[in-house]
């Protein structure tokens, strides 16, 4: 089966045309980098997603902190995910950079804030 | 008064980019005003990943890529007023500015013009219908989610496919909204393929080109919109017309350097990039000031906004420094298939970055730059887009006679 898949790794969006026969690519072309030939990869076996979103923080001059997660996760797992990220508070201050959900779902990624809030009183 | 070798207006990514640039090369005398309480400019709210790929050659956040610069700024000291609002320039280099704590005037030997860019709203947009509350731009929305943790939607239209509106229908399908769909007007998309993928397909949100509002609906709040077909002249076509009920719209209808301060103070400005006109010195119509970032024209990276901001402040130092500057008679002019470029004047006896953006798609096509008949620079490209800034050097020895140059699409 011939499928043309846009690379989502660069604003580039390279159309990345392969032939893939039982999730087996035969042929790949139209990539301008191996990133690209990456993601075909990964995309045809198992898609995989970074996700961002916010947690709360008490007593901080800001009322959220945003997170990320470090690594890729399957597709399928983003809104379970979501959901134990939702289930975190945090209480000010908060560092940037801080694991607050280590292998969350049983998957290879972390969440981690990506904003430092301030205490209220500092 | 505060005399300042150079005062940097926005401290978001090329307000910051530009203060350490000048810093490293020995301009150390200069202040950052920020209208906000924080630095970090829009970056601020903008939480997703996939910035920094670039310089740091990993995926960030926003506030990431925005602290990596702040903390620098915080090591050298390099002075900044955050909640300080600049009221005008003048074209002597006089800033005048608000705070909590009252008015400041400063004098620059130096201004770098750092403001960013703002959305085009509805009034902009002139979407008739009534005035409900509920229709927000895309970045109004993301400050709502990401800055205050409120949520301001649950039946949602998206009007615009830029990359803040993509990026907001995933945010907030995340948050337990409905996107409906994303309707653009133009007949194709305004955003990077990549985030109609990751932010719509994967959620299951469908794009319609060529479609537009055309009615909005609601007493209090909004209750629907209409959406309609539209021709290749973008006007709606009668009979096309479709309700639906939704509680919210969001616009992410395009992004306008924020120029008023620049305008009011005598800065000549593109017609097309509604930035400044400027040379190959990022320097504006009025000497000693700089311009570059999202104020000059919007990028689709901040990578290349940091990157730009940099190459200002090294002119800017030279400048600074007494150094003249080699003056731009060349023109370049946006020939056909070309939105715009930046620069719009060039020395000819310097290398420059040439950056633009096409005026619709185009495949296997070349950028070509021309002086008369004479080809001074050609790329083939497979594939141009008018969301993707496209980049590249032209050399010196490349321009051969004192003549207007033309980019073209062919």
């Amino acid at each position: 089966m011939k499928k043309i898949y846009t690379c989502i790794i660069c604003p580039g969006g390279c159309e990345i045309e392969t032939e893939i026969k039982d999730k087996r690519i035969l042929s790949l072309t139209g990539n301008t980098c191996d990133k690209g030939a990456d993601y075909v990869r990964q995309e045809v076996t198992a898609p995989a997603r970074t996700i961002a979103t916010s947690v709360r923080v008490k007593g901080g001059v800001l009322p959220l902190a945003s997170v990320r997660l470090t690594r890729p996760i399957p597709k399928d797992m983003i809104l379970s995910v979501m959901e134990q990220i939702k289930k975190i508070s945090l209480t000010a201050p908060v560092l940037s950079g801080t694991v607050i959900l280590k292998g969350v779902c049983g998957l290879d990624s972390d969440v981690i804030t990506t904003r430092n809030v301030r205490a209220v009183s500092e | 008064m505060e005399q300042k070798d150079a005062v940097i207006i926005g401290g978001g990514p090329a307000g910051l980019a530009a203060a350490l640039e000048l810093y490293f090369q020995g301009i150390q005398d200069i202040l950052i005003l920020e209208r906000e309480d924080h630095l970090g400019g829009i970056l601020r709210q903008c939480i997703h990943d996939g910035f920094g790929l670039g310089r740091f050659k990993k995926s960030l956040s926003g506030p990431e890529y925005a602290q990596a610069f702040i903390d620098e700024i915080e090591k050298y000291k390099i002075s900044y007023r955050t909640g300080t609002a600049v009221m005008e320039v003048s074209e002597d280099h006089r800033i005048t500015a608000i705070s909590r704590e009252g008015v400041i005037v400063c004098q620059a030997r130096s201004v770098i013009l750092a403001m960013g860019c703002k959305e085009r709203s509805r009034g902009a947009l002139g979407i008739p219908g009534e005035r409900p509350a509920g229709v927000f731009t895309a970045g109004t929305a993301q400050a709502y989610m990401n800055l205050y943790n409120r949520m301001p939607a649950k039946e949602v239209i998206i009007l615009g496919s830029g990359d803040i509106g993509m990026i907001m229908a995933r945010r907030l399908t995340l948050e337990g909204a409905h996107v409906q769909a994303v309707f653009e007007i133009m007949p194709h998309p305004g955003g990077l393929p990549r985030n109609i993928i990751q932010c719509l397909e994967d959620y299951h949100i469908p794009l319609y080109l060529s479609h537009t509002v055309t009615g909005i609906h609601g007493d209090s709040r909004l209750t629907g919109v209409t959406i309609s077909r539209v021709d290749e002249r973008l006007r709606p076509i009668p009979g096309t017309e479709k309700e639906y009920a939704c509680d919210t719209l969001i616009l992410s209808a395009g992004l306008i350097p924020d120029n008023q301060l620049s305008a009011e103070a005598g800065v000549v400005l593109d017609p097309h990039t509604k930035g400044a006109v400027v040379d190959e010195h990022y320097q504006t119509s009025i000497p000693g000031v700089f311009a570059a970032g999202n104020v000059l024209h919007v990028h689709d990276l901040v990578d290349f906004v940091s990157i730009e901001a940099e190459a200002l402040a090294s002119e800017a130092a030279a400048y600074i420094r007494g150094v003249e500057l080699a003056p731009c008679q060349l023109e370049i002019r946006a020939g056909k298939g070309i939105g715009h470029t930046i620069p719009q004047r060039v020395s000819g006896k310097k290398d420059f970055l040439l950056s633009l953006r096409v005026g619709s798609p185009y495949k296997d096509c070349s950028i070509v730059v021309r002086q008369g008949d004479r080809v001074v620079w050609r790329r083939k490209m497979k594939k141009v887009i008018p969301a993707e800034m496209i980049q590249f050097t032209i050399k010196a020895e490349q321009i051969q006679k004192q003549e207007e140059l033309e980019v073209s699409v062919e």
